[in-house]
């Protein structure tokens, strides 16, 4: 009887046993990526459209980067320089408010239509009339809804011209055209796909109509994007294939690049980079970003609103600590609020662990034996690891802070409505011109609750109408080099006096097996290249 | 006349499924709607981003309907469900059942698989160890019982990968298929495995076979754990019952004891375990989802809750909502066929 049973319990373990045999014989069809395919094991959760008028998101720019061509794009080693993209060359009139471009001839998207100087400008009417998050950047140089039909035009088929509405710095306004906003899209496609006058919006967050170094093959959300060369391209990129892998876990990203399953990893923790780093399994390049990491003070507490106890939590902080044990490859320390890489960037760090000047300055303020405070923290690293980092720091002066942890957009949603006490956030700027940092940091022209302008130093409550004039005037000068000191000035008073503390620059690792090279990594995803990637 | 009574009562039965059902997806679409508006995420963000101009914010706000009272942006939200729209996703500018169709055959292959493994394994492990009560099998059974139900799958899957695919090499690596072979076969039901064999491209299978059997194997371990723990509890309590000594004492092979009688007995309830436990891989298996960078409906739900995306979010919850229902109903089927009191 014994035996009859056994005989099926054989039968079951037997069936058992081949379906654990079928993981061995299995095995994975291919070992390592195609030759002239590369692998990039990234994040895409930020992906929610593909199109250029309405993208906001870091990988997404970096994305629009190598399908789209602009006017203009910055000289990465020089940027106060800039180079031609589909224009050919360009002059500023002399009342500075008109820029005309000369396109360079035979240019052609990637559907085969003829690239003209009409696509340019309906291109630049159209982010300014979508008026989605990008129109923003080109809201910078005046354009807006109601005048951008006027003050962008096409010439004849190769010329274009676009009319600011102040005299702005020639540098800024190249800047504002040459990112990914005013890419040129395809208009003879897009008016195929238009629905209710949507300028095809609808059609193209899922598709491309560009005329860049690759075309879009295939984006599949949350999981990969698959782009190829266009071989038709004036200057064609070096690598046929490109697959954008979506792998939220750092240690799954690890593994891919181990094995061989991935070329590159953007996204490795301290630990998988010094490992791979020793394995010699991997090499990485370590690119400072123009993103910021700061806490905010809202000076509608009052007793964030004094000086004393700004510079107070100021030297309270351990920089340095945090970095080395936090965020050793990810962030370095930075407290002005123009990042490494910028026109007027200084490299001022003065502030660090001053425990006996913090209760000085409290004692002055009337704050003796501190206070109590809330903080609020988006959930995730780094911002979680370092406000407990933060917490302790202040505790030694008697400040009591409270973590308050939610979700991206609770804590920013609160943050927006100046309902904070302190916020721990990261600004990045749009483009790689001081202005992108400075209108965020120190300029409020309207610190009433209604203000159309809800830039950083009006979330905080920080009414700065001098400092706002001088935004403004760095922002008009003309002189590459007088600006530069403008903001020199500026970021030495921030320094001294505001309701910033800016702690860190983040700092982008690109990890690459050996035999990859060729990316060219600039401080914001939208200057980040394909060209000339490859591998051996 | 008595086929009369029995259409009567099969018309009695459908109305009470309908209602059931009716009720259910309204509760559901109701509680779900209502959190979901109520939860302190501003879902403007996630469209426009911190740096857009308020004139920007005013039109999208107004263009997802939010400056509607909330009873308005409900009943229009259950119109457009009744007509098929669960709205478009923020995240993939995509309709939501275009997304939902992509992603759960994804999730349901895994779990499909990842519940095979449990019956095949589980069940035939509960019923030894019960038959071997206290002895080495028994405790084996126990033990990984045990490890399965504590473990964190988390963890498990990361040193799955670890072991199986780092090291040995034997399985591929996270994702559902290798760059080079995406997109090779044309999508006809969404399971990369069934598409590649109706397309007879057996590198594809190979290929997608190498990349879910280490997270069907891992989510399968947890359904062996949960499996074999039940069948082992429901065969002991029916093993000590009057009927077996007597179907012993009158000479019933132990063969006959063992799967006819007491096996037999245990089959309505196993068959809801096995439901349930299919039911939560189909929802529930978030974190294999993400280790595994496993493109299926969990990581979708999550990520679209991270990011306030309520369309996505209700029609996600939606699906996994009247799959419960539906298991459930297929389940109550299954015990007439099973059951012969239910049939009477």
């Amino acid at each position: 009887m014994k035996l009859a049973f056994g005989a099926a319990l054989l039968r079951s373990t037997t069936l058992a046993c081949a379906l654990a045999t079928t993981l061995v014989a299995f095995q994975p069809a291919q070992a390592g990526t195609p030759k002239d395919m590369l692998v990039m094991a990234t994040m895409l959760d930020e992906f929610s459209t593909l199109d250029p008028g309405e993208v906001y998101e870091l990988m997404p720019e970096e994305y629009v980067a190598n399908t789209y061509d602009r006017l203009v794009r910055v000289d990465l080693a020089d940027p106060s320089h800039f180079k031609g993209d589909v224009a050919q060359s360009w002059t500023v009139s002399t009342n500075g408010l008109t820029y005309t471009f000369k396109l360079r001839p035979g240019l052609k998207f990637h559907s085969g239509n003829p690239l003209t100087a009409d696509d340019v400008a309906w291109s630049i009417q159209r982010c300014v009339l979508l008026d989605k998050g990008a129109a923003a950047v080109l809201q910078g140089i005046g354009l807006t809804t109601a005048n951008v039909k006027d003050n962008v035009r096409k010439i004849d088929d190769e010329t274009v011209s676009i009319t600011t509405d102040h005299v702005y710095s020639p540098t800024f306004v190249l800047n504002v055209l040459g990112a990914w906003p005013a890419s040129v899209v395809d208009r003879k496609l897009l008016e195929q796909h238009q629905q209710n006058n949507d300028f095809g919006n609808a059609w193209l967050r899922t598709h491309e109509a560009g005329s860049g170094i690759f075309k879009l093959v295939k984006w599949t959300a949350n999981d990969s994007l698959i782009l190829q060369r266009d071989d038709a391209h004036a200057d064609p990129a070096l690598l046929k294939r490109i697959v954008l892998k979506h792998v939220p876990e750092t240690a799954g990203q690890r593994l891919l690049i181990e094995n061989g399953d991935a070329d590159i990893a953007r996204n490795l923790g301290d630990n998988d980079i010094d490992a791979l780093a020793k394995s010699g399994k991997a090499k990485s390049m370590a690119v400072p970003q123009a993103t910021v990491l700061y806490l905010g003070l809202n000076v509608k507490n009052p007793d964030l609103a004094k000086p004393e106890v700004q510079q107070a939590i100021k030297w309270l902080i351990d920089y340095q600590g945090i970095q080395d044990h936090i965020a050793k490859h990810t962030y370095k320390v930075h407290q002005t609020f123009l990042p490494e890489g910028f026109l007027g960037a200084i490299d001022d760090n003065p502030y660090h662990p001053d425990v006996a000047k913090a209760k000085a300055l409290l004692a002055k303020a009337g704050l003796p034996n501190g206070f109590k405070v809330t903080m609020d923290v988006r959930n995730g690293y780094p911002f979680s690891d370092i406000a407990q980092a933060i917490q302790a720091n202040l505790a030694q002066a008697g400040i009591q802070v409270e973590l308050i942890p939610g979700d991206n957009k609770q804590t920013l949603a609160k943050y927006r409505a100046r309902k904070h006490d302190i916020y721990i956030g990261e600004w990045s700027a749009d483009y790689i011109d001081p202005h992108s940092n400075a209108q965020g940091f120190a300029w409020n022209p309207d610190n009433s609750d209604n203000s159309p302008y809800k830039m950083l130093a009006w979330r905080n409550g920080w009414n700065i109408p001098q400092l706002t004039k001088e935004t403004d005037a760095a922002l008009a000068e003309p002189s590459a080099q007088r600006r530069a000191q403008l903001y020199e000035i500026m970021q030495k008073q921030m320094l001294a006096n505001s309701p910033f503390v800016i702690m860190f620059q983040r700092v982008s690792e690109v990890t690459m097996r050996p035999g990859v090279s060729g990316i060219e990594v600039g401080p914001i995803n939208d200057l980040v290249s394909y060209r000339h990637l490859t591998k051996k | 006349m008595t086929q009369g009574k029995a259409a009567l009562r099969w018309a009695g039965r459908v109305c009470g499924w309908v209602l059931t059902l009716a009720a259910t997806f309204t509760g559901l679409l109701a509680v779900t709607f209502f959190i979901g508006r109520k939860v302190p995420i501003d879902p403007v963000l996630a469209v426009l981003g911190d740096h857009a101009s308020a004139s920007a914010y005013a039109a999208v706000r107004a263009q997802m309907g939010l400056d509607q009272p909330l009873p308005v942006q409900f009943v229009l939200y259950v119109r457009d469900v009744l007509h098929g729209n669960l709205g478009t996703s923020l995240l993939t500018s995509n309709p939501v059942r275009d997304d939902i169709l992509r992603v759960f055959p994804a999730t349901l292959e895994l779990a499909t698989l990842a519940t095979l493994i449990g019956i095949l394994v589980g069940v035939p492990l509960g019923v030894v160890a019960a038959t071997r009560h206290n002895r080495a099998i028994d405790h084996v059974a126990r033990f990984v019982g045990l490890i399965g139900s504590s473990m964190p799958v988390f963890w498990l899957g990361l040193m799955g990968l670890l072991l199986f695919y780092a090291k040995l090499h034997w399985v591929a690596g996270p994702g559902r298929i290798d760059p080079a072979y995406d997109g090779m076969v044309d999508t006809r039901t969404g399971s990369l495995l069934i598409d590649a064999v109706l397309a007879g491209d057996w590198d594809v299978f190979r290929n997608a076979m190498a990349h879910i059997l280490l997270p069907a194997c891992i989510l399968g371990y947890y359904s062996v754990a949960y499996l074999s723990r039940m069948t082992r509890a429901f065969m002991l309590e029916q093993l000590s019952q009057e009927y077996i000594v007597t179907a012993r004492v009158k000479g019933v092979s132990e063969r006959g004891v063992v799967w006819r009688h007491a096996f037999g007995n245990i089959a309505v309830p196993l068959l809801t375990i096995v439901a349930l436990a299919y039911s939560n891989l189909l929802e529930g298996s978030v974190l294999t989802e993400i280790v595994f960078s496993w493109p299926g409906i969990g990581s979708y739900l999550t990520g679209a809750l991270m990011n306030a995306d309520m369309s996505a979010v209700l029609g996600s919850t939606l699906t996994i909502g009247a799959l419960f229902i539906l298991i459930n109903l297929a389940t109550d089927m299954l015990y007439r066929v099973f059951d012969p009191r239910v049939r009477a």
